[in-house]
């Protein structure tokens, strides 16, 4: 009998958050972490970013980047915990901490971006 | 072969070596599994920084022009160029990993590796310009 | 490049060491001479005391896995002149308890091996009368791969995950349970699911990707892992969804 843990439905969320993050992210931070700060490109005006966030397929698409990148993280984070450092007493602490703020995080995504409007 | 290994377990004149806790310094191999591991810091830093922006855009025009005026400092702009540099290296990580585990056939066909790592890199790129004509063109 | 170089091997004497020694030996480097040679010629005629393994010096029995600067190699796979001009260190493989000199234990592999249930499996063998099971070729090289593994254990060495919990089931257990899941005529696949789902199944791996770089034999356990990961992750979402069976 195959016994029941979560495993496989974390890693299933580590490997969407990771195929979403590679996808997203990259292009996301060269143009809201580097090229407007830097002034290499204009940022959107706020009636631009405005139109761009409020728009509700934006948000959901938004919501699920943060939800699946935290998971993404919480999964990676714990594990290197475990092998890279061998924290195997504390192990179910870190696994909780880790999950815990991921779900943190994301109930936070949820009600800030359930705020534009 | 087979039966118990009990005795064989505590075997007390079998020398066990333990792994160093400084493993991943060993190998060059191990350091970059590692960097790619630590990469998860900078994904999760970065949807800390999204999450800000998107407050300061509910905050209205003063709040979002304070905001980008914050991404210009040093210290974060810093981070973000880090945060950039180790975010890319996840992404070609991650996808080059992708035909290693992921087999997909069409039928009986199997399809070659590189193509799937090539859709990979095509979808990574129309996501970027689907994106930034988002933001910068509509 | 010298007609000579220098081998440090370790030795381990249970009944009065406790920690492992070299010895350094100068032997000689002819162009096809490879690590075993070496060790044959301080054996023969330098010190015959120093214990290893080997056998069909050919890179086939999986026997001669040692760790060569470093490195877990075949010791019959590897040429001494590309140490050159050396010294070259062999000790035993990593991650495994070291019984004497260069032999280590291999007998939590055979418990794992054994509990992936590496044969075909089939509710009803068909009767011999009845002829073959036929394959074609396409359906062979589902698994072919995953079929080319000795057993070397290379792979067990490489893997910091079973250096720091040997309680992790391991590459090659795992990749030869796929060459039978993905082999048609096999009827397994569940069986194997039960042990490969545990905690220290499959779940443990966290894609170091070092057991497909020291394969000698490009089986791929890497790769093969990860695949399982997919199939056990849609397994256990069907088995949630659907208790009483698809």
């Amino acid at each position: 009998m195959i016994k029941r843990h979560p495993e496989p439905l974390l890693w299933m969320l580590f490997s969407a958050g990771g195929v979403l993050s590679g996808m997203l992210m990259p292009i996301l931070v060269l143009l809201f972490g580097v090229a407007f700060p830097l002034g290499w490109l204009a940022a959107p005006s706020y009636e631009q970013i405005l139109a761009v966030i409020g728009n509700p397929l934006t948000r959901l698409a938004l919501f699920g980047l943060c939800v699946l990148s935290l998971f993404h993280w919480a999964h990676r984070f714990r594990h290197t915990l475990y092998d890279g450092l061998q924290i195997k007493h504390l192990n179910e602490v870190i696994a909780l901490l880790s999950y815990g703020a991921a779900v943190v995080g994301s109930v936070m995504a949820a009600y800030l971006l359930w705020q534009v409007s | 072969m087979g039966g118990s290994h009990v005795y064989s377990d505590y075997h007390p004149r079998w020398l066990r070596r333990k792994l160093s806790t400084y493993w991943w310094l060993e190998k060059r191999a191990y350091v970059a599994f590692i960097l790619r591991e630590g990469s998860c810091m900078f994904v999760a830093w970065f949807v800390v920084y999204l999450l800000l922006l998107v407050n300061s855009v509910v905050g209205g025009p003063g709040s979002y022009a304070r905001f980008l005026e914050w991404s210009a400092t040093p210290w974060v702009l810093t981070l973000n160029i880090v945060s950039f540099l180790f975010i890319v290296y996840h992404a070609i990580t991650f996808f080059v990993a992708a035909p290693q585990a992921m087999v997909v056939h069409i039928g009986h066909w199997r399809v070659p590796g590189v193509l799937v790592l090539a859709g990979h890199y095509v979808a990574w790129a129309a996501a970027s310009v689907f994106v930034s004509w988002l933001l910068l063109g509509a | 490049m010298g007609s000579h170089i220098r081998l440090q091997v370790a030795r381990y004497r249970p009944e009065q060491d406790s920690e492992i020694t070299f010895d350094e030996h100068e032997v000689p480097c002819p162009k096809d001479w490879v690590v075993l040679d070496g060790l044959n010629h301080i054996k023969d005629r330098i010190d015959a005391t120093l214990s290893y393994r080997w056998s069909c010096r050919m890179g086939i029995c999986g026997s001669c896995g040692m760790t060569v600067n470093g490195e877990p190699k075949l010791t019959c796979a590897t040429f001494l002149a590309d140490y050159a001009p050396g010294p070259v260190r062999v000790e035993p493989l990593r991650n495994f308890p070291v019984i004497r000199d260069l032999i280590v234990d291999i007998g939590d592999f055979m418990q794992k091996l054994v509990r992936v249930k590496p044969w075909i499996v089939r509710q009803a063998e068909k009767p011999v009368a009845e002829g073959e099971y036929l394959q074609t070729p396409e359906e062979l090289d589902e698994y072919k791969q995953y079929s080319m593994c000795i057993n070397c254990m290379l792979c067990y060495a490489a893997c910091p995950i079973y250096g720091l919990d040997p309680k992790f089931i391991g590459p090659a257990a795992i990749a030869l349970a796929q060459r039978y899941n993905l082999d048609r005529r096999d009827e397994g696949a569940s069986d194997r699911m039960a042990v490969l789902s545990e905690h220290d199944g499959i779940w443990g791996c966290t894609f170091v990707g070092q057991c497909t770089k020291v394969c000698p034999k490009h089986v791929d356990p890497a790769g093969a892992i990860q695949r399982y990961k997919l199939t056990a992750a849609v397994e256990s979402m069907k088995s949630f969804f659907m208790p009483r069976g698809a």
